[in-house]
Formats: structure tokens, sequence, C-alpha cells
């Protein structure tokens, strides 16, 4: 292990100050403020989950009223999807992607800058619902023609649409550059089967946003179209089929999830082999398996609408498609436990959850299987069963895995060690309390109770196991809030963790805790899948890339932020009329001036 | 220093185990798919068990490897660097063709049950339910009878389900007579059953459709023969005139306070509105507002009196009416057996 002076590296005076952060394009900082907006994100729609579960505790209860449950339990769904789980991952991707790859930034800084302030924008106007009209409350998937103008007559549809386009369009731009940068910057000799899994993820993660988000998109502004215009795309008294809007909707919905489970596995991934002291147990099966996954989640989505009608022949196929998609995740399951095995394991806390990840998801992939056995789907789809299976794999899952990504690469975004005892604290409660709310879930459903109710009647026998999982659900709230505390904690006061804290396998650890600016003094050639290890354990000597013209690193744009404030007042326009569609096209057009005629270097 | 910080195995299979137990004890009163009282469900359960005997032991083993090799293998300080073992090709064959199988036997038996499902018998009884903001509506087109949120089949014979809507998504589900299927303006989609014990079973909405989703319920009566012939001659009949004073009021007060605008009673000229449930022999029924209250005149004047404020957003309005007038439609409306 190489020694370094354990002291946080000092920083230089043009990076201080509110300024400094709205006009960065450093992927580091725009990282960090993806990860920090997503906390926030995630606290609320925490707080919505804790509403609904207290709501769900009892029979008959009456905490909230009908009406605004449903904008709370569609506000959690999206919430949780969009403004904390996505962008978490955008958050750590964009950290950590230039590093593993040994870049020293990401290919359109300005680009990414603008992916940031569209989602923490998106997430205001989005929010903004609850207080202007009534926030969305026809689930999370909207389905037609609840989301008609008839049925749904509050701006609360609208302030979804126009949400999630915008979400959309930061999506597809944090994509570009993650596909740009992985392709065409990474450091010499980092060949494609040298790649780190979390890149291998990230990149496979972004060819599905590029090619899933165009069906949602698409599908929103028809849905505006209905809404306002006249049309009758999903309006069967007019010739349309709200099976239109379901088939478009899970186009792009199916591919969503693998698009937040993807990256979780690439933490997984990551974290394992370092904490064994072994390399990732079957590197190639594990990277073609994250790509295989990518390809065939675009050939199941219509597993969502096994009982809306359609011929056994097609329910059939994409059942298949759906157990086919279990072999993969499977070939994943059984590499990372070879990892462990035979290791020198470190149980600290980002393994523990990466453990915790893979004990939840086996769990939820097996519901799964049930889920794509169509007849069993007749009975158990659209009931707790699958409140159940989604949330261990989106909760024991995808945030398992962010939190122990978080845990892993804590102390090189900030220079510090996160808090041992509180991190297994933390682990504890939202374990068992993840199992305590979600597993329950799975036997509920089988006794009957569907999802999306407000309350539910009190002589069905389902009052003692919903009690259960609100105290899960609560025991979750007091973990995350445990976390909490020890992120600022840590950040604060936490010990000084020097440049590689765990004995670190990739590029990310050459550096200093926190990197600086330029994330490399030298950009390492890489000769191997664990270039830090080889050089510490395997006697290589670090070669360095020869920069014969230096390098610059491009200078901070408001730009971004301006265009993309321009966008959502003309959102938030496209609601309320032509004042704020007109002052918000003024600043969009303004931001985009700017933007071109700002030198990109 | 550290005790095991993660809850052992033994604990967590303790815990599921309890959950089942409180779950079959919760069986006792739950609408559950593994009661199943009709053929069709015996063999969605069938098949349910078999793929739960799989993933049991598909769980034990994979948590058992993951758990023991954290625990076999934890860092002790005597380590030194283990074997850096990169893979194995033999164990990728093995772990990538075992799932495989394991998922194919399973297609199969998904293809051979759905098949079943789908192929709808040639001889049935037929039954049209049409979805409504938030309840249903029921018809024998072949039998003549029209009722709402309460549904009668004989046992032992097949029925087949013509399912529409007037307005959003729904679904049908009757957990223990089968899957759902779900009833979407435009289209008409259809299931059949096969009940094979007799016997009163709860349905519920199961697909999101607006502010009272939870609150469309409805029951389905399995009959015998004779008492299923019995309650069709029963429904056929036209509505009963009623024969106190004040139930002679609320036939009155009925056709005029606003009900005429969305109810239909049989034999009774001024009532044919089609947006709300047909009230001819509503008495006859268990429940009212699509299984929210028991059918009784306490709960009948509750409803009339403010149906948004049992069902919240019901397009049952709360009408200006007195409580001489509520008493009297009370007295009408619980004659209407």
């Amino acid at each position: 292990m190489t020694t370094q002076v354990a002291t946080l590296p000092a920083k230089p005076r043009e990076y201080t100050g509110v300024m400094s952060w709205l006009t960065t394009v450093d992927h580091k900082r725009i990282g960090l403020m993806y990860a920090i907006a997503s906390m926030f994100f995630l606290l609320v729609g925490g707080l919505e989950a804790e509403i609904i579960r207290t709501q769900l505790a009892q029979a008959n209860l009456k905490i909230v009223n009908p009406d605004l449950y449903n904008q709370i339990f569609t506000m959690h769904g999206t919430t949780m999807i969009f403004l904390a789980v996505m962008p978490f991952m955008a958050g750590l991707g964009n950290y950590f992607v230039p590093l593993l790859v040994g870049a020293r930034d990401m290919a359109y800084p300005r680009l990414n800058a603008l992916g940031l302030w569209l989602f923490v924008l998106a997430g205001i106007f989005l929010n903004s619902s609850f207080f202007l009209g009534g926030a969305p409350a026809a689930g999370w998937f909207g389905y037609a023609p609840l989301t008609s103008m008839q049925y749904s007559n509050t701006n609360g549809v609208d302030f979804w649409i126009w949400g999630l386009e915008l979400l959309g369009v930061s999506s597809i731009t944090a994509s570009i550059n993650f596909v740009v940068t992985i392709i065409w910057m990474r450091a010499p000799g980092l060949r494609f089967n040298r790649l780190p899994i979390f890149v291998w993820t990230n990149l496979t993660t972004s060819f599905l946003i590029l090619f899933a988000m165009p069906s949602i998109a698409a599908a929103l502004i028809l849905l505006f179209l209905d809404r306002h215009f006249g049309t009758f795309f999903f309006d069967s008294s007019g010739g349309g089929d709200p099976l239109l809007w379901q088939h478009l909707f899970w186009f792009f919905g199916h591919p969503e999830v693998y698009i937040m489970i993807l990256p979780a596995m690439g933490i997984i991934s990551e974290i394992l082999p370092v904490f064994s002291k072994k390399p990732l147990f079957g590197y190639t099966a594990v990277a073609y398996s994250s790509v295989a996954i990518g390809f065939i989640g675009f050939t199941v989505w219509a597993h969502h609408m096994f009982a809306v009608g359609m011929p056994p022949a097609i329910d059939a196929a994409f059942s298949l498609a759906s157990m086919i998609i279990a072999v993969p995740t499977a070939i994943k399951i059984f590499n990372w436990i070879a990892t462990l095995w035979g290791g020198s394991i470190n149980l600290k806390t980002p393994l523990l959850f990466a453990i915790g990840f893979i004990s939840l998801f086996i769990i939820g992939g097996l519901s799964g299987i049930f889920l794509a056995t169509v007849p069993i789907d007749f009975q158990v789809e659209d009931t707790y069963f699958v409140v159940g299976h989604l949330h261990y794999v989106l909760f024991g899952g995808s945030v398992f895995g962010i939190v122990a990504g978080i845990y892993y690469w804590f102390p090189k975004i900030t220079g510090r060690m996160m808090n041992e005892k509180w991190g297994v604290v933390h682990f504890i409660l939202q374990f068992v309390g993840m199992n305590l709310a979600f597993f329950p879930m799975h036997i509920v459903g089988i006794l009957g109770m569907p999802r999306r109710i407000y309350t539910y009647g009190a002589n069905l026998g389902w009052d003692t196991i919903n009690l259960i999982e609100t105290i899960g659900a609560y025991t979750i709230g007091i973990g995350i809030l445990i976390f909490l505390y020890n992120l600022i904690q840590s950040w604060r006061s936490g010990a000084v963790a020097g440049n590689d804290p765990w004995d670190g396998d990739t590029l990310e650890w050459a550096t200093s805790s926190p990197p600086p600016a330029h994330n490399f003094e030298k950009i390492p050639v890489v000769t191997g899948r664990r270039p830090m290890w080889d050089v510490k354990h395997g006697g290589q000597k670090m070669d360095y890339a020869v920069e014969p013209h230096g390098f610059h690193m491009p200078p901070p744009s408001i730009w971004p932020l301006i265009l993309s404030f321009g966008l959502m007042i003309l959102m938030f326009g496209m609601i309320f009329g032509v004042i704020p569609l007109v002052i918000g096209l003024v600043i969009f057009v303004a931001g985009l001036a700017g933007w071109i005629n700002q030198p990109a270097i | 220093m550290h005790s095991s910080h993660k809850i052992p195995l033994n604990k967590i299979l303790l815990a599921i185990a309890s959950l089942s137990v409180l779950a079959l004890a919760g069986c006792a009163g739950s609408p559950t798919m593994i009661s199943p009282a009709s053929e069709n469900a015996g063999m969605i359960t069938n098949l349910f068990f078999i793929l739960f005997a799989i993933a049991v032991v598909v769980f034990v083993i994979v948590e058992f490897l993951l758990f023991y090799s954290v625990i076999r293998f934890r860092r002790k300080s005597t380590d030194g660097m283990p074997e850096q073992i990169h893979g194995n090709t033999k164990f990728e064959i093995a772990w990538t063709a075992a799932p495989a199988i394991v998922l194919a036997i399973i297609f199969v038996l998904t293809w051979q049950t759905l098949s079943a499902l789908a192929a709808l018998p040639t001889d049935s009884l037929k039954i049209t339910v049409t979805g409504h903001q938030w309840w249903w509506e029921v018809s024998y087109p072949d039998l003549g009878v029209l009722t709402a949120n309460e549904i009668h089949m004989p046992v032992g014979k097949a029925s087949t389900l013509t399912l529409e809507s007037k307005d959003v998504i729904h679904s049908f589900w009757v957990p223990e007579l089968g899957g759902k299927m779900d009833l979407i303006p435009g289209h008409t989609n259809r299931m059949w059953m096969r009940p094979t014990q007799v016997g009163q079973y709860h349905g519920q909405c199961a697909e999101f459709c607006g502010t009272s989703h939870a609150n469309m319920r409805f029951e389905v009566f399995v009959d015998t023969p004779d008492q299923f012939d019995a309650w069709v001659a029963a429904q056929k009949l036209p509505a009963v005139t009623p024969t106190t004073d004040l139930a002679k009021q609320g036939a009155q007060i009925i056709t005029t306070a606003g009900c005429q605008a969305c109810h239909s009673i049989n034999g009774v000229s001024a009532m044919i509105g089609k947006v709300g449930p047909n009230l001819t022999h509503v008495a006859s029924r268990q429940q009212i507002a699509s299984g929210l209250l028991d059918f009784n005149a306490d709960n009948l004047r509750l409803w009339i009196s403010n149906p948004p404020a049992v069902k919240p957003g019901s397009m049952m309005p709360k009408l200006a009416l007195t409580p001489d007038q509520i008493n009297a439609l009370v007295a009408y409306i619980t004659s209407l057996k």
C-alpha cells in the first residue's frame, strides 16, 4: 500500500463561493450536486412513503383523503424513480466514470452541467404542482384514459408531462456524455475488456436511456395533445386506444428499471473485489451479462400488460423473454458469490451493503419469476405482491447499491472516512426494516390486497401484515436519518482518508482524496483490469501517458443554468399560458445564444 | 470486537416462517388465491405451489452460499493475499445451464396453463360486467337480468365473463375464483370460470381507476343450481309495488328528486337512468355502494344522505333531501327485494 501524507489537499481560491458551484463544469462537482439533490428528493419521496404507510397501517384509517393519497403515491413513485435513483446513478457515474477511465473530465462539460440543472429545476417544477393546483394523481405510470382531461381535470398531469420531458432531456444529455467519454476518452491501454464493470454498466445504461426515452417523450406529447388539443390517440371514442399508451409507456418503462439496476450492479462489482482482495470472478461473463440484460430488457415490456387481453401467444412470448433475462442476472449473482468465496473478506460498511444488495436482489429476482409466469401473474399482478417485488429490486437493489457506493466512495469525494459504527447501525436498520416492510407485501398480495388503494376493509385479514410493513417503513426511515447524520458529521470531522483507504484496485485510488480539478497529475497507462492492484501487489511499475501539449481544463459557464432555467419557465408556460411561455422562451434563447458564443476552450 | 454484523440466516428463516403462519391465520378471512374455489383458479394455484417449491430451494441454496462465503472467508489478521482466481469456465457453463433448464421447465408449465385458461368453453353462462367509476354493472344478456356489484353463478358450470368499461380502465378480480382481467374502454375482454365450491367470494377492482378505486368492491355468490335458478327467477321480475304509505311516498320521491337521472327500476317508467346501478332488486343484495356498506336501513340512510362522504369522489351527489324524504326513500328502497 502506497503511503501518502494524510492531509486534505488545499482548495484553490477560484473554487470557492456559490457562483463557482452554479457555473461549474467540473464532472466531480456536478456529480456531487446530482448526489446531494438526489438525497434531498429521496427524503421527499421517503416522507411520501411514510405517509402512505401510516394511512395503510390499519383498515379504514382517515389520515389522508383519497385525492391527496393518490397524489402522494403518484409522486412517491415519480420522485423515487426520476428524482432520486436515476440522478444518484448519474451523479456517482458522473463523478467516477472519468476517473475510472483515466480522463480529466467528461467529453462535453457544459452539456454535463445542463443535465444537472435540468434535473434540479425539473424536480422543483414537479413538486411545485402540490402548491399550484394539485400534484399528478394518476400513478407514476399514468394510464390513459385516467390521465385524460375528462378524468384528471387539474394541472397535475400536465406538470407530470412536462416535468418528465425535462428529466428525459437531462438523462439523454448525461447519456451522450457517458457514451462519448467511455468510448473515446479512455486512458492509453484501457481496452474494453479491461474496463471496470461500473463503466460497462454505465455504458449499457446510457444506451438504454438513448433508445428508451424517446418512447415516453413521444407518448407524453401525444397525451398532452389529447388533453388540450382534442386529439384521440389514447381515446377509444375517437378511434384511439388506451393500450397504445401502455405499449409506448412500457417500451420505455421496462428498460427504465434496468437503467436503475445496472449501475447498482456495477457498483457491487467494484466493491466485492476490493473487499475480498480477489479479482471479480468471471469478469467477461459479468460484462457480457450486463450488456445482455440491456438488450433483452427491450423485449419484455408487455409483461406489465399480461392482464389487458392480449392473445395468449403474445403473453407467452413476453413471458419467455422475461424468463430469459433471469439467466444473465443469475450468472452475475453466482459470479459475485464466487468473488467472495476464498477471499479475505473485509466486512466494512460498503461490503455490508453490497452483500445486503445481493441477498435482497435474489429475493426480488425470484419473485420476478412468479410474475413472468403468466397464469400466476393473472393473480398477483396489480397486487401488493408486485409492490413487494419492485421494492426488493429497487430498494434492496438500487438503493442498497447506491448506499454501498456512497460508503465506498465518500472517502474519495470528501477526503474523510465515514463513521464505521454508525454505518453498521444504519445497515442493520435498513436491512431489517427493508425485510419487515416489503417481505410481507408478497404475502398480503397473495391474500388478495390490490395495489394503489388508499384504504381497505377490516374483515379481509390484511391489518396485521400492513401494520408490520408500516413498522418496517419507519425502521428504514430511522436508518436513513442515521445515514444522513453520519454523512454530515463525517464530512465535517471524519478521519482523514488519504488517497487509498480501502486498498482499491482501480484508477480513482491513484489520485488524491478529493482529486484535483484535473483528476490526475499524469494520466496512467493501463495494463490490466486492476491497475492499482498490479502496482501495489503485482510488482508492476505505473507508466504514464505523455501529454506533449499539456492539458487545460474547461472554463466555468453560467449558460447551462440559464438555459435550464428558461426551459423550466417555458414548462410553466405550457401549463399557465403565454406570459411564462414567452419569458421562458426568451431566457432559453438567451442561454442558448450565450452558450454558442462562449468559446468551448 | 465486531459481533456478527448481519442478521444470521436462521433468524431470517424464522421471521419468514412466522410471517407465513401469520399469513395463514389471515387466510381464514382473506380472499386468497391459495384457496381456489374454481377449476381455473385451481390450475393457477397448482402452478404457484410448484414455482414456490422451486423458489424456496433456489433461495435456500443461493442465500446459504452467500452468507456462508462471508462468514467462512472473513478476514483474519493472519491472512495473506488470497489466491487470485479470475474465473472458471466449467462453473460459468454450469450456472448458466442450470437456471436456463429450470426456467425452460417453468415456461413449458406456463404455456400449458395459459393455453388452458385461454380456451373459452363453448357452452357457458354468459355474464357481462361493465366497469364504471366506481361500481360494477352486471348483466346476464341471455336471461334478461340486470344488477350491480353482486354476481351469482351456479357451481360446477362454466361462466364466461365479458368485460367492458364505460370510462377508465378497471380490472375484475375475485382471487378465489380466478386471475384478473382488465376492463378497457373500447375493448371487449373475456374470461371463463368454473366454480367448484358453493360460497361467497370477495372481489375488488385491481387497476387504479381514480379517487375511489379502493372502494370499488363486489361479491360473487356461487350458488347451488336450484339457488341460482331461484335467484334468476326473482331478478327477472319487475319491481315490487310499495304497500306501506311511507314506501309509497318514497316511490314518488325517487322519481322526482333526481334519482331518476341516474338509476333504473324495471317497471317504473320514470326510472330509466343508465349512469348508476339498476335498483329493481337492490334490497336482495347483501351490500350497497359497491361493497362498502352492508345493506340495511341505517346504512342506506347514511349512503343516501351523503354519498361522497361514504365514497369519496362518488358521482352520486348529496341531494337536498329532508330527513323525512330520506326515510321515505329508505322505506321504498328496502322493499325492492
